[in-house]
């Protein structure tokens, strides 16, 4: 599914923000989630923080996506990439270049000149974009096999702001893999986006800063089953006028 | 020598990148690190040599989203 790596999930779980990491534990059990996004920070000389998240995340035995988060230039974006790669050992990267402080939408312009520098270099990019086709096709020239437009902001919980653009992408997209990524807040938000024909979706907030996280993960893990054997099912197109589900041929005439 | 490492000052002998991060309390940790906003792998510590003035990242895995 994503660079030649197929998956039993449709649910990657972002690992930040949870109320303990015994939680996340379980909560990542619960979403049955294959992929888990990762991020590095500094980390001082007497600091044991990231050692310690270091060998959780291998005990959990799953493939790690480590992201961009946070940088706002290609230089630094590009960097972090590096050190990620080394830190993490794989070549997949979610690409975050941010453009803007209050909706941390994207900086497009700088997205597609870091995924051609990483993708030049060997990189798997997973870029973190809007739901722009003109960007999605720069993105895919400049060698992304992945596109992961956001459904809202990060973190606002207001699921697909623009249903029309990510049915647009899909339809102009079919062979991409796509995931919608970011801005997800209740499991209905993710099993309409999986509705639309998406191949998966990505969250953190919805599921670490609920009040019970590890059955929110659960629920998003139903609901985005839910959302593809619909899809797969082939939904009914929505009409203006009724149409009677119980046959008029054959009802008995009462009168009145 | 004054260098800098996550923004704190340090005053270090001259010497090699490696050895400023032994003497840091790095020695054997999951780390990765630039030096003056450029990647340097592990392998080139040991032959990246720090000058005055040198703004070090040291980063490690992180939760994120």
């Amino acid at each position: 599914m994503f660079y030649g790596v197929d998956l039993g999930s449709r649910l990657l779980l972002g690992t930040a923000r949870y109320p303990s990491p015994a939680i996340l534990e379980r909560a990542i059990k619960a979403s049955h989630a294959e992929i888990v996004t990762v991020s590095l920070r500094r980390e001082g000389g007497n600091g044991r923080a990231g050692q310690s998240f270091w060998s959780f995340i291998q005990s959990l035995g799953l493939r790690v996506l480590p992201n961009t988060a946070g940088c706002h230039s290609v230089r630094e974006a590009v960097t972090t990439a590096h050190m990620a790669r080394e830190l993490f050992d794989t070549k997949w990267i979610k690409l975050e270049v941010i453009g803007e402080a209050d909706t941390l939408q994207p900086d497009v312009f700088g997205l597609v000149e870091a995924a051609r520098i990483l993708a030049e270099e060997g990189f798997e990019v997973f870029p973190y974009t809007t739901e722009d086709l003109v960007v999605a096709d720069r993105l895919i020239e400049a060698g992304c096999r992945v596109l992961m437009p956001w459904g809202a902001p990060i973190g606002s919980a207001r699921g697909l702001n623009n249903v029309y653009g990510l049915r647009a992408l899909r339809a102009h997209f079919p062979d991409i893999p796509l995931v919608v990524d970011a801005g997800l807040g209740v499991p209905s938000h993710a099993a309409a986006a999986m509705e639309l024909g998406y191949d998966a979706v990505l969250l953190n907030t919805a599921v670490a800063e609920a009040g019970d996280p590890v059955e929110m993960a659960r629920a998003f893990a139903l609901a985005v089953e839910a959302g593809r054997a619909a899809y797969l099912a082939r939904p009914l197109e929505p009409r203006d006028m009724a149409v009677p589900s119980t046959p008029v041929i054959g009802k008995a005439v009462l009168g009145g | 020598m004054r260098i800098f490492v996550n923004d704190d000052v340090h005053d270090i002998e001259p010497g090699t990148l490696a050895a400023a991060l032994e003497a840091l309390g790095f020695g054997g940790r999951k780390i990765a690190t630039a030096v003056n906003g450029r990647f340097v792998a592990t392998p080139a510590r040991r032959s990246t040599a720090l000058n005055d003035g040198d703004r070090i990242e040291v980063v490690a895995p992180l939760q994120g989203g």
